[in-house]
């Protein structure tokens, strides 16, 4: 088995540590005997959904964020929301989650359409939120991870939390939701990053992945220590310093 | 001059509050005596610094800052020069200003007749705009600490603005081997004079993950890279709008590194070249000591003593230092982003040890509070050295993970949790008469330095 992990945009939204994540899932494959390849791919080169299994897609810094959302916009953007409407999975960060939704409002600037996976928008606020976070979900127990944006994003009624925030702002500092899920793909605001020190959010993407592929649907569990010494100690410290 | 009562008033207070902490014990009283000095007298600083008779450097960059300016203060103390310099890396606008306060007279006076300033790079617009300097020294823009400066690009904007405002009786020395320091001082009305790497043999086959500036500022396309040293640095140009990078007026050849020891670097072609051995391991110090060098020379400084104060200088606290403990030598190395870190990782890679090694990785303001960086860092480096490794620190879980991602087998990973617990446990695990390195983020070398004072083995960074 062979699971092929795209990086979008990986050349130029690549901030605060997202390389972690990508290499979580190609790892977590590996470690159970499964092949994992990293792509990326970049502003005007096509994609071609079939040579995808999981999708990431990370943050960066406004001067970066204005290029991508021209790149989706037609067909590029229509065929990622439909393959992603179809149960590939992906995991989303800051950036890349903004542009899931409908739209996001730079401050001072024109807006930037995305691709309205996600029933949300997002715009630029009054303050920078920066610090540990730790949020409780009900499909994942809790995730910790460290936020650090000046963008809101707003959740449309049919849209479904990640999780609420117990230690930090999460999506918008007011209504204590954190991130967005639907079908497989998930979009939030933690770094950290966040797959290595959340296992169970690595593995959900991994077991879709290999589902959607080869009809797999249990996974072999892996000794995951390190990684919960790791997310135990960074729910104590978001709780010492927020 | 008349005195200035508000002025000697700050500086008294200053000068004892320095005192008094030392005194109490309370640490090295960097910051807190600039506090004191500058709530009594706001301009202080303006004040103390445009009475410097030689004037005053500034000396900013995310890495390399401390012992660059360490060095440049040293070539000038060798040549007879009283200077003026905030050595302890204190270099917010209080810690500089205490620096000021403890070395004038207290009618205001400068002892010294020179001036070198580390300055933080969120710092640097304040500072320059008060001290009015007469040489500014650029070393790099490398991803630092984003948490607290939002994003590179607001430090590389401020940067522009501050130079652009410069006029033409200042000089500004920057390394043009960083694409992003050659794009921001291009319209400077200050006088530009360049540093970096004419002939290297050191390269990288590719861009670093933690690269920051592989784009052209002009145009937006992608930059090709001639040669590549370190990072994002190298000799560059872009295919699209024929942009490259300067040319140097102070370009080291002849670059040479001997392991965990030592480096040389020639300045220069030719009879005049100014051949320079340091006591400094790795390519990274290489660069700082090209720009204190220069410096140094733009300063009009002769070859000779230039040669004879970098010859002479010892690693700034904690950058890389020696201890004995136990019949056991550690070897510390301070990590402060993923480019510094990744330059350590490359460096023992290369001396192909075997040692113990413990890095400790704290979340504290100073350390960057995401540990996000820590991904950004090639820690598959150590995936190569047969090395026992040990984490520690108030992240050491996160990273005990880092090196199990890197395809480290977890049997080789001890996390030993805080350092105050995790020294005595390393230590027990070096061989007698053996060495181990120990990798340590900046607040926990502080911690690490405290824990070494106190079994006597090394003295308070004040006392150096």
């Amino acid at each position: 088995m062979k699971l092929t992990i795209c990086w979008l945009y990986g050349d130029t939204m690549n901030i605060y540590g997202d390389r972690g994540n990508v290499l979580a899932l190609a790892q977590r494959a590996r470690w159970r005997g499964i092949d994992a390849e990293i792509t990326t791919l970049a502003v005007g080169e096509p994609l071609d959904p079939d040579s995808v299994d999981i999708f990431f897609w990370g943050g960066g810094q406004d001067r970066e964020q204005i290029p991508v959302s021209r790149d989706i916009q037609g067909e590029k953007g229509d065929l990622l929301r439909r393959t992603l409407e179809d149960g590939a999975p992906m995991l989303s960060v800051c950036g890349g989650y903004q542009l899931l939704g409908k739209h996001y409002h730079p401050y001072g600037e024109a807006q930037l359409p995305g691709i309205g996976f996600f029933d949300a928008w997002s715009e630029a606020g009054p303050e920078r939120f920066i610090g540990n976070v730790v949020v409780e979900s009900d499909r994942f127990g809790s995730l910790v991870g460290f936020e650090n944006h000046s963008g809101l994003t707003f959740l449309g009624p049919t849209a479904e939390p990640l999780g609420r925030v117990r230690v930090g702002r999460g999506n918008n500092g007011k209504d204590g939701t954190e991130g967005c899920i639907r079908l497989n793909t998930l979009g939030c605001y933690l770094h950290g990053a966040l797959l290595p020190k959340n296992p169970a959010v690595s593995d959900f993407l991994v077991r879709a992945a290999l589902e959607r592929k080869y009809g797999v649907t249990e996974l072999e569990p892996l000794d995951d220590d390190l990684e919960m010494i790791a997310h135990q100690e960074a729910v104590r410290r978001a709780e010492a310093t927020r | 001059m008349t005195f200035d009562v508000r002025l000697g008033l700050a500086i008294a207070a200053g000068k004892m509050s320095a005192l008094s902490i030392r005194r109490l014990g309370r640490g090295g009283g960097t910051a807190l005596p600039g506090i004191v000095s500058n709530t009594i007298d706001n301009d202080i600083l303006d004040k103390l610094a445009t009475r410097v008779p030689g004037g005053c450097v500034v000396v900013a960059g995310t890495n390399g800052k401390t012992t660059t300016s360490r060095i440049l203060a040293e070539i000038l103390e060798r040549s007879g020069l009283r200077v003026i310099h905030n050595r302890s890396g204190s270099n917010l606008v209080r810690g500089i200003t205490a620096a000021f306060t403890e070395q004038v007279s207290v009618s205001g006076q400068p002892s010294g007749q020179i001036a070198v300033i580390e300055t933080d790079e969120a710092a640097l617009p304040e500072i320059v705009r008060r001290t009015k300097p007469r040489l500014i020294v650029l070393l790099n823009l490398f991803r630092d600490q984003l948490d607290r400066y939002g994003e590179l690009d607001t430090i590389a904007r401020m940067w522009r603005e501050t130079l652009d405002g410069l006029d033409s009786s200042q000089t500004l020395l920057i390394n043009a081997d960083d694409p992003a320091l050659a794009a921001i001082s291009e319209d400077s009305p200050a006088t530009r004079l360049t540093f970096g790497f004419q002939e290297c043999a050191h390269t990288l086959d590719h861009l670093p993950h933690a690269a920051d500036a592989a784009v052209c500022r002009r145009c937006g396309a992608t930059l090709t890279y001639d040669e590549l040293y370190l990072s994002h640095l190298g000799a560059y140009h872009c295919m699209q709008c024929g942009y490259r990078r300067p040319t140097l007026d102070y370009g080291a050849t002849d670059i040479q590194l001997y392991g965990l020891e030592s480096g040389h670097l020639a300045l220069g072609t030719g009879e005049d070249a100014l051949e320079i051995d340091a006591e400094l391991p790795g390519l990274y110090n290489l660069y700082n000591v090209a720009a204190a060098a220069g410096a140094a020379l733009t300063l009009g400084m002769p070859g000779w003593v230039v040669k004879a104060g970098i010859g002479e200088f010892k690693a700034a606290f904690g950058r890389i230092e020696r201890v004995e403990i136990d019949n056991r030598q550690l070897v510390l190395m301070l990590i402060k982003n993923p480019t510094g870190f990744n330059e350590v990782l490359r460096t023992l890679a290369m001396s192909a040890m075997t040692d113990p090694v413990m890095i400790v990785i704290n979340d504290l303001d100073a350390d960057g509070r995401d540990v996000s960086w820590l991904w950004d860092v090639d820690a598959e480096h150590l995936a190569e050295v047969d090395a026992p490794l040990y984490t520690a620190g108030i992240r050491s879980g996160d990273m005990a993970v880092r090196l199990k991602y890197a395809g480290i087998s977890p049997e080789r990973i001890t996390p030993l949790g805080d350092l105050d617990g995790a020294l005595d446990r390393f230590i027990e695990a070096i061989p007698e008469e053996g060495t181990a390195f120990v990798l340590p983020t900046y607040t926990a070398m502080l911690r690490l330095r405290e824990l070494l004072y106190q079994r006597g083995v090394v003295q308070m960074f004040w006392e150096q």
